[in-house]
């Protein structure tokens, strides 16, 4: 089972400069582990210490946010569509 | 009839003469500055710490003072006129600003805006009835700025560009307003002037106008600790693009604010001072506190950009009492 992630910007550094990667798992913790199997460093930035999506992250699931949704055990199905969004900057 | 003095005038002017304001855009600037005194507790008593309350302008931002200027600098130079629409990338601010103002002087006003800006935002800047095009999330503000050229490219005579990443009257209102409002606020005693970089026109104006008077103070710019981070209005130079205004050579210092200290500092002022502020604030008075406890004596002067309400809505206030309560706030003293 395989979804699309969308990755932001100032993650792109991780993932050879795609703004766009396929990854697997039956839900968002597990997605991000696959993540970081593949693109190392990326869940540090992503999650903080103790496990949980950074406050200033915002992980949508075919456009909800998980906050809404069962966080990090929201499931997922093939072809969910996965977006990773900072906050703003500037101006 | 003897002439009333300078502070005479001020006083009679701002407090017992009943002034009629003949248009909301003679209330931009002149903002208060506040003395911070209870997060302030433990530093040396030589130090005194002073904040500028930007979100007193009409449009509820710092960002009022640039974009009049540049709007009045286009009318003066031709490059706006009647038929024309005005046009920028913004991640909020200058948005509501030139909203404001394009209402006031008659011209329809276009926004470009990362879709995940603050919902208060958006409907701010609605409410003033500008149009407004969303860039993808994903890109930042950043998206907004290449999003917004290709608008521009398609038809630029349709429209004026205030351009405030690389408008050179974006610092110049600095240079006119705030740094001459904080060097008289402080009776010239300024030592150290702190402010967060998003164009760089607060920190760049303000800072030249300071050092003209004083070479000695120091201008120190905040910015985000990461290219990822939470500090919304603030941006991470070294992973954006550089605005044509920013000239590092003239900061003396840089400091990295790191979003969980800024969101932190953001619940002290208004738990324990009463002010309630944005993110870019948390960060400013982080970074400012910081600097105040190595020093033995000086007076040192912050920018809050605006005030809290429109990011009532953010994560910044999601769960913020549980964390709290569970001691995840790292206060700084």
């Amino acid at each position: 089972m395989s979804v699309r992630v969308r990755v932001p910007t100032p993650l792109r550094k991780f993932t050879n400069g795609a703004d766009e990667v396929n990854a697997q798992g039956p839900n968002v913790r597990a997605l991000v582990d696959d993540l970081e199997t593949k693109y190392p460093g990326i869940k540090e930035r992503i999650c903080d210490e103790t496990g949980k999506v950074r406050r200033f992250v915002n992980v949508y699931v075919n456009g909800d946010d998980i906050r809404f949704l069962q966080n990090l055990e929201t499931s997922l199905k093939e072809g969910d569509n996965i977006s990773i969004v900072p906050a703003i900057a500037g101006g | 009839m003897a002439h009333p003095t300078a502070a005479r005038w001020v006083t009679a002017e701002r407090l017992r003469e009943p002034k009629i304001i003949h248009s909301v855009l003679d209330l931009i600037g002149d903002t208060p500055l506040i003395e911070i005194r209870k997060i302030a507790e433990g530093i040396s008593p030589g130090v005194k710490i002073f904040a500028k309350l930007e979100g007193f302008n009409p449009g509820g931002s710092v960002k009022d003072r640039p974009a009049l200027k540049m709007i009045q600098e286009g009318i003066k130079s031709g490059k706006l006129a009647p038929g024309k629409i005005i046009i920028d990338s913004t991640s909020g601010n200058t948005g509501i600003a030139l909203a404001m103002i394009g209402r006031v002087l008659g011209y329809p006003v276009e926004l470009v805006m990362p879709s995940n800006v603050s919902a208060e935002r958006k409907r701010i800047i609605d409410a003033y009835g500008a149009k407004v095009t969303y860039s993808d999330p994903l890109e930042g503000s950043d998206g907004a700025i290449r999003l917004c050229r290709e608008i521009l490219h398609k038809e630029p005579e349709k429209y004026f560009k205030p351009d405030q990443y690389f408008n050179p009257m974006n610092p110049q209102s600095h240079y006119e307003t705030t740094g001459p409002e904080i060097y008289r606020q402080t009776n010239g005693q300024i030592t150290h002037f702190i402010a967060g970089i998003g164009t760089s026109g607060t920190i760049m104006g303000t800072g030249r106008y300071l050092k003209e008077k004083n070479p000695k103070i120091r201008v120190i710019a905040v910015e985000p600790d990461d290219a990822l981070h939470g500090l919304e209005g603030l941006k991470h130079m070294a992973t954006s693009i550089v605005p044509g205004i920013y000239q590092e050579s003239e900061l003396d210092e840089k400091f990295p604010a790191a979003t969980d200290a800024a969101y932190a500092m953001v619940y002290r002022l208004s738990q324990e001072e009463g002010i309630l502020v944005g993110q870019s604030s948390g960060a400013a008075m982080h970074a400012t506190l910081q600097i105040a406890r190595k020093l033995r004596s000086g007076v040192l002067v912050t920018v809050f950009p605006d005030f809290g309400d429109k990011y009532l809505t953010t994560n910044l206030w999601v769960g913020w009492r549980d964390r709290m309560a569970v001691g995840n706030l790292q206060f700084s003293i």
